[in-house]
């Protein structure tokens, strides 16, 4: 099957007056259509920066990056990003932020208010409709977030540490929610995380980034059949797997962060 | 406390005891013949004048005149609404010159290239010292005094906009890209309102300066306003009528500061006044 991302040795240096950077380095992953992929790996790893050159904020320095055959050039809407500042609109209501991306298509008003509608019902947020995003607790602006790119049709979300900033209890509600939506719309999704119990609980397939430069260090295939219990055997014995990969690269990370304070 | 009314109208007295027990020193002062009541009338001199001042100076004729108009013909109202007219004219064309020259110097950098040293160079000379310019171009009257109203509102309202528009977090540009935002409606449904707080803050200023000036240029170049009758009354030596013009300003000040702070808050309701989720 041809895959609906492929990422054929992608590189990214950052260069600045002092140094350069290698924040990827020979990158290659293909990922199918209705795939759920977790980017996993501690922070400088690079996971955010591959996941914004698939969104197209800022193109690989070597290296493509092709979407259904076609190369990734500039942002667009058929790559929804969920940030993990949720990146709201605040000036709209949580309806308007929905509706952006389909006035910016020029869909009939008709058909927006219809799609709008049919999001805020499914996301529970009917009754905040007219609320601004100030009003919202964090897991409310991060539902409008999602709705936002839902309502773009876009086949592929990229999620960029979309829950981060949650509490527990919204944050498995959240990946409840989730899991849902990607099973009803099937879309391709790439989740960044830092949390192995997310990841795990989450994709399909976890790919292991390690430490600058980041390389890919394992990819795992998930079998555990969902819903996945977290608290199963099968899980722990993942999870043990993994933070050990993870455990490997936050030392070269903090060993980098003695040598030269404030590296991030 | 038993009634909450009561507690409210007590916190209010609370505001006026500073200003009573100032006025009652004043109407002392007065009364004791110690100050000249030229140099500094008392209170209810002052009061009284201000009465007289508001309102009209001839009996009501309704073969003359409707009876509001009658009621508005004092010399204060036609002063207040002579400044006021002024105030509004300039500050909305230096607002309507600022604004689109602030967004566009914020947006490209080549434009802030080209009007930023001439703008870094004008924009320290303080609106007054444009008097004798704006005189010896446009005589006296009105075009002088709003000339001089525009240049005070306009450099405000221009700094606020470009360092709006040069603020915009990133996050929302990258957003409304990704959305599939066009140039256009990235600029007017995003930048725009991402630097509404500034640009309203800038207004803000903007109308202070305005009103500061139209004081200044009223004292100068025309012969009616706010500004004019008080310079005026010094002449008299009608020191009441000096107070009394100046609580005047004072009030007109404060009510046009009040205006724009609803304008904020309604334009704003969005905003959580400081930025940041």
């Amino acid at each position: 099957m041809q895959p609906h991302i492929q990422i054929t040795r992608v590189s990214k240096v950052y260069s600045s007056a002092e140094r350069n950077v290698a924040a990827l380095d020979d990158i290659n992953l293909n990922i199918a259509p209705g795939e759920f992929i977790c980017l996993l790996g501690p922070s400088g790893c690079g996971k955010s920066t591959l996941l914004n050159a698939v969104a197209g904020f800022s193109l690989p320095t070597s290296g493509s990056i092709l979407v259904d055959t076609r190369p990734v050039q500039q942002p667009g809407p058929d790559r929804g990003m969920v940030f993990q500042e949720y990146a709201l609109f605040p000036w709209m209501t949580v309806e308007k932020n929905i509706a952006f991306g389909l006035e910016i298509k020029n869909a009939p008003r008709a058909q927006i208010k219809e799609k709008v509608d049919a999001l805020l019902r499914m996301l529970n947020l009917y009754d905040f409709r007219e609320r601004y995003p100030k009003d919202l607790s964090g897991g409310m602006r991060q539902r409008v977030a999602i709705a936002r790119v839902l309502a773009l049709d876009s086949p592929i979300m990229l999620m960029d540490e979309p829950f981060g900033a949650l509490d527990s209890l919204t944050r498995r509600n959240l990946q409840d929610e989730l899991l849902r939506i990607w099973m009803e719309f099937k879309k391709t999704i790439i989740f960044v995380t830092h949390s192995i119990e997310e990841s795990i609980y989450l994709a399909d397939r976890i790919v292991v980034m390690t430490y600058r430069p980041g390389k890919i260090k394992k990819d795992v295939s998930v079998v555990i059949p969902r819903p996945r219990d977290p608290s199963s055997a099968e899980f722990n014995d993942l999870k043990k797997e993994l933070a050990l990969l993870v455990m490997e690269e936050q030392d070269r990370h903090l060993r980098d962060e003695i040598k030269e304070p404030s590296a991030d | 406390m038993k009634y909450p009314w009561l507690k409210k109208f007590a916190e209010k007295l609370q505001g006026l005891l500073v200003p009573l027990v100032l006025l009652a020193m004043w109407q002392w002062l007065s009364s004791q013949a110690i100050v000249n009541p030229q140099i500094l009338p008392a209170p209810t001199a002052v009061l009284a004048k201000w009465w007289e001042y508001l309102s009209p100076q001839e009996a009501y004729d309704p073969a003359k005149a409707g009876y509001l108009a009658w009621l508005f013909s004092g010399e204060l109202i036609r002063d207040a609404y002579a400044s006021l007219y002024r105030v509004m004219l300039g500050f909305m064309i230096g607002a309507a010159m600022a604004l689109p020259l602030g967004l566009m110097m914020g947006a490209s950098d080549r434009i802030y290239k080209l009007f930023n040293p001439l703008i870094q160079l004008l924009r320290p000379i303080p609106p007054i010292a444009f008097i004798p310019l704006s005189i010896l171009w446009f005589g006296l009257g009105n075009p002088p005094a709003i000339f001089l109203i525009v240049i005070g509102a306009f450099f405000p309202i221009l700094m606020n906009t470009i360092a709006g528009v040069r603020n915009v977090d990133s996050i929302y540009i990258r957003a409304a890209r990704n959305l599939g935002a066009s140039q256009t409606t990235m600029f007017l449904r995003v930048i725009l309102p991402a630097a509404t707080p500034y640009i309203l803050t800038g207004a803000r200023i903007g109308v202070g300066t305005a009103f500061i000036v139209v004081i200044v240029a009223e004292m100068i170049a025309v012969n009616n306003g706010l500004g004019y009758r008080i310079l005026e009354a010094r002449e008299f030596f009608w020191s009441d009528k000096i107070i009394a013009g100046m609580f005047s300003i004072g009030l007109l000040g404060l009510a046009i500061d009040t205006g724009m702070n609803w304008l904020n808050n309604y334009l704003l309701k969005w905003h959580r006044g400081i930025e940041g989720n």
